[in-house]
């Protein structure tokens, strides 16, 4: 029977360790990070809040199965992979739209952002599908 | 229920659109083909190894084309009413039409890879036909038997064309064609021939191949009309013709080709004598057929290529109607017996038409189509080059065995005294019976205008693969000569056959029983030694302990790298600053003391934390020496080990619990471990003494941020420069989680 006071700690961190992943997906272009680590995170702090509250809230929460979850990330690499092909390019060529701010900053969001973001999700569903799986079990 | 009754027609009749267009398609081209013109169409493919998707249709094609077309429509109407309700009628209807496209595209494929492709493509969905009815355990080792023999004569095909290749420097028939003399004077003609002639002849069931196709009737019939009396089986047929200007005209060509088309003619039509099931003696006509085919394709001169390619005609028509007859009479007396039928003329007269037309045609009967090709065939046997004796005394020994098969097919079912079958027999709906009378009827008219098939069709396909100036004609009748006579001796021969067949029979099995060689069972010999080899290699491979798996990959590691290492050793360098930080010191302490606890522990849940933290520990050595990447993924790994393995583990007893290991496992693991570690150690130590290949790294960092717009290479690299690589890592860590939540689940159940 998990104590309190994990109960009490896993509501307030999951949140933080959720949105810390969140960040490193979004950094890992420049910084280090990326999709494969942010899913490590999300996964660890997914699999804190199995430990605290039990696999059946976790799959609540998240709503969809984690074998979907893992699939539609796999889509989601494979799609962005095929903007490329659609503009004339190799399959997986990088696609970007920049955006010039002031002439000192730019945005540059393109297909590889899509494709790490699928990455995070199949690795992440991977992630879910085992712990929930063996939480259950 | 009128509507589920309904269900599966309205199915076959929509699929009956694709061959019935192409069939109209093909007829449109006919005039411009028949006037010497190739059609030619040309998809890029792979143009990198040029191969390319080109279609030509020639004469040959197109007579090809034409039947596999024809008998595609016939099958699927007829196939509406054949299965039963409860089949998976949609399923069958795919695999069918797939198959005919397949068919379509490897007699139209100018480009041998492209030819291979569609080869490939027909053994595949010929093994799902064949498997159809997959809950009987005779049809699924069938299936395999044909996709085993037919697939490893595909290989070697695979292998002939790439040698092919080799020679004349391109993959396109109509290129290689034109390079047909380098190609028999290269010392590699002799490679390619027997592997091209593997291929076509377990395609086309020539001995010692033949026995897959009588096994292959436990298809549905229609499939057996369609695939393995008409199509499927011809494609060797149609390889050996394609590839007769290219390889063929040589001695060793010749003499292959006659012999075993002569001796397997002989033995399918013996062997169909002795059958009783209506089925296998159409297979082994069958077999008997393609004999012919294979051997006059053997010859090089007019009349014989004349002679294989009507006498191919005739085959597919008689062949897929009496298939769809003898179809017809399963479906409507429960059984297809020989024995066990007679009499049906009065209760299913269409039938029986169209059963009598097509055995005529078989028998080779004046009037008919068969007679035609009879006539042609002695012809061709009479002028082949190499043994024309024996060609002949095969035809004529195959021709009559025919015809005695041709009186038992008609008579024994059809006339005599009714007999009691499990179902009270009744004419078939038209949707079935139409086939069978339509192609019976063709070989009909064939036979009465036989310079109008010869001018459309088979002279446009003889002239695709051999160009002579000579004429090509069939006519009614060519007065009396040789191939008359010999026509006519076929016939009393066949008929005094017919009337000793028991004594034949008898015969014939006696004979039989006194060979001591079957080739299947060589066939399933083979199949057991190799599930004898698997068994003992899983026996000291894979017995299902994780530890055996560890130690035999970590010893092959150990082997595979360390051996090399040790012959071309690297002395380590220390560097500039062997000695480490104090902070390094530290850690080093820390691993070292945790390795220890992971050694001696008794708890399992300790023996995982401290591993976690060796884990740990070596991730923070990756950060102090400036790959903070690599540190972050090391460390969240091992956290997420930790809590999977935890999982896991927590649910086993105590480490004590277990009997205690026999020391010599642990002394073996300890020897594992160290070496391991001291491979791994020397390795790093000696990586500073070599010049690294710098230029994928310094492509990288020049175009990292430029190009990919990002300032971290390690995750630019993954999702940018090596994207393919992560996609396919991603597959393989999404595949890896769906079966270990198979695994799980399964326990569960249990």
């Amino acid at each position: 029977m998990p104590s309190i006071i994990l109960k009490t700690a896993t509501r307030l961190m999951v949140g933080l360790i959720l949105t810390f992943s969140v960040y490193l997906l979004l950094r890992g272009h420049n910084a280090p990070g990326g999709g494969f680590a942010a899913a490590l995170v999300a996964g660890t702090g997914f699999a804190l809040f199995a430990i605290a509250e039990g696999p059946a809230v976790v799959r609540k929460a998240i709503r969809i199965t984690p074998q979907k979850i893992a699939m539609c990330g796999l889509g989601l690499a494979l799609g962005s992979g095929l903007v490329a092909p659609l503009a004339g390019r190799q399959f997986l060529t990088g696609i970007w739209w920049i955006w010039e701010n002031r002439q000192t900053s730019e945005l540059a969001i393109g297909t590889p952002l899509f494709f790490d973001i699928g990455v995070f999700f199949a690795v992440l569903g991977m992630i879910l599908t085992l712990i929930l799986a063996l939480e259950e079990n | 229920m009128v509507a589920d009754n309904d269900k599966p027609s309205i199915i076959g009749w929509i699929s009956s659109i694709i061959p019935f267009g192409l069939l109209c398609a093909l007829l449109y081209l006919l005039p411009q083909i028949t006037a010497g013109h190739v059609i030619r169409v040309q998809l890029n493919w792979i143009p990198s190894l040029g191969i390319a998707l080109s279609i030509a249709i020639d004469g040959l094609s197109l007579l090809f084309a034409l039947i596999i077309c024809c008998v595609g429509f016939f099958v699927t109407i007829y196939a509406a009413d054949y299965l039963p309700r409860k089949a998976a009628t949609g399923k069958f209807y795919i695999y069918l039409q797939g198959f005919l496209l397949a068919m379509l595209g490897l007699v139209m494929a100018d480009n041998i890879l492209a030819m291979f492709v569609f080869w490939e493509l027909t053994t595949i969905i010929s093994y799902l036909l064949i498997g159809f009815e997959c809950e009987l355990e005779t049809a699924r080792q069938n299936a395999r038997q044909a996709l085993l023999v037919t697939g490893a004569g595909g290989l070697a095909l695979l292998i002939g064309f790439l040698l092919l290749g080799n020679i004349t420097g391109t993959y396109d028939l109509s290129q290689i064609s034109l390079q047909s003399a380098a190609i028999k004077s290269d010392p590699l003609y002799y490679a390619v021939l027997p592997l091209v002639l593997i291929g076509a002849f377990t395609k086309s069931a020539q001995m010692p191949f033949h026995f897959w196709l009588p096994n292959a009737m436990t298809a549905p019939t229609p499939i057996s009309a369609f695939l393995h009396s008409a199509t499927l089986v011809k494609a060797g047929i149609y390889l050996l013709a394609r590839l007769h200007p290219i390889l063929g005209g040589t001695p060793v060509w010749m003499g292959t080709l006659v012999v075993t088309g002569g001796i397997t003619a002989l033995i399918g039509s013996v062997l169909a004598m002795k059958a009783s099931d209506l089925k296998r003696i159409l297979a082994f006509t069958t077999i008997m057929a393609l004999g012919i085919l294979t051997m006059f394709l053997g010859g090089k001169t007019t009349p014989a290529l004349t002679a294989a390619m009507t006498f191919l005609m005739v085959h597919s028509l008689y062949k897929s109607s009496l298939f769809l007859v003898v179809g017809i009479i399963d479906h409507q007396t429960g059984t297809r017996m020989i024995e066990h039928i007679g009499g049906l003329l009065k209760s299913m007269p269409l039938t029986a038409l169209a059963a009598a037309m097509a055995a005529l045609s078989m028998a080779g009967f004046p009037l008919f189509f068969g007679f035609i090709g009879k006539e042609i065939m002695y012809k061709g046997a009479l002028t082949e080059e190499l043994f024309p004796g024996f060609a002949t005394t095969a035809a004529l020994l195959a021709n009559a065995l025919m015809t005695a098969v041709a009186c038992l097919i008609i008579i024994k079912p059809f006339l005599g005294a009714l007999r009691k079958t499990p179902l009270i027999p009744r004419e078939a709906p038209w949707t079935m019976w139409l086939g069978p009378v339509f192609m019976g009827g063709l070989g009909l008219i064939f036979g009465i205008v036989p310079d109008w098939i010869g001018h459309w069709l088979i002279e446009p396909a003889v002239r695709a693969f051999h160009p002579s100036m000579e004429d090509i004609e069939l006519k009614l009748f060519y007065g009396i000569n040789e191939p008359f006579l010999l026509s006519i001796a076929t016939l009393s021969l066949g008929t005094i056959l017919y009337l000793f067949k028991q004594p034949l029979r008898r015969t014939i099995d006696y004979v039989l029983q006194q060979i001591p060689i079957r080739f299947e069972h060589i066939y399933t010999g083979g199949l057991e030694g190799i599930a004898k080899i698997a068994k003992i290699q899983n026996g000291v491979l894979q017995n299902g302990s994780l530890h055996r798996y560890l130690s035999i990959i970590i010893g092959s590691v150990i082997l595979g790298v360390g051996l090399p290492f040790v012959f071309g050793f690297i002395p380590p360098d220390f560097g500039q600053n062997p000695y480490p930080s104090l902070s390094g010191w530290l850690l080093g302490g820390i691993i070292i003391v945790a390795v220890a606890v992971v050694v001696r522990t008794k708890t399992r849940l300790l023996a995982i934390c401290s591993l976690g933290v060796v884990g740990a520990g070596i991730a923070m050595l990756f950060a102090m020496y400036g790959a903070p990447d690599v540190a972050l993924t090391q460390l969240l790994v091992e956290t997420l080990t930790v809590i999977i393995v935890s999982l896991v583990l927590l649910r086993l007893p105590r480490l004590k619990a277990r009997p205690p290991r026999m020391p010599a496992g642990k002394i073996w693991n300890g020897i594992l471990g160290v070496a391991m570690g001291a491979l791994i150690t020397a390795l790093i130590l000696a990586v500073n003494q070599i010049d690294l290949e710098r230029s994928l790294t310094d492509f990288f960092e020049a175009n990292s941020y430029s190009a990919a717009h990002g300032r971290n290479i390690v995750n630019v690299i993954l999702v940018d420069f090596r994207s393919l690589d992560t996609l396919g890592e991603i597959t393989v860590v999404a595949l890896a989680g769906l079966a270990c939540y198979a695994l799980i689940q399964k326990r569960k159940v249990e």
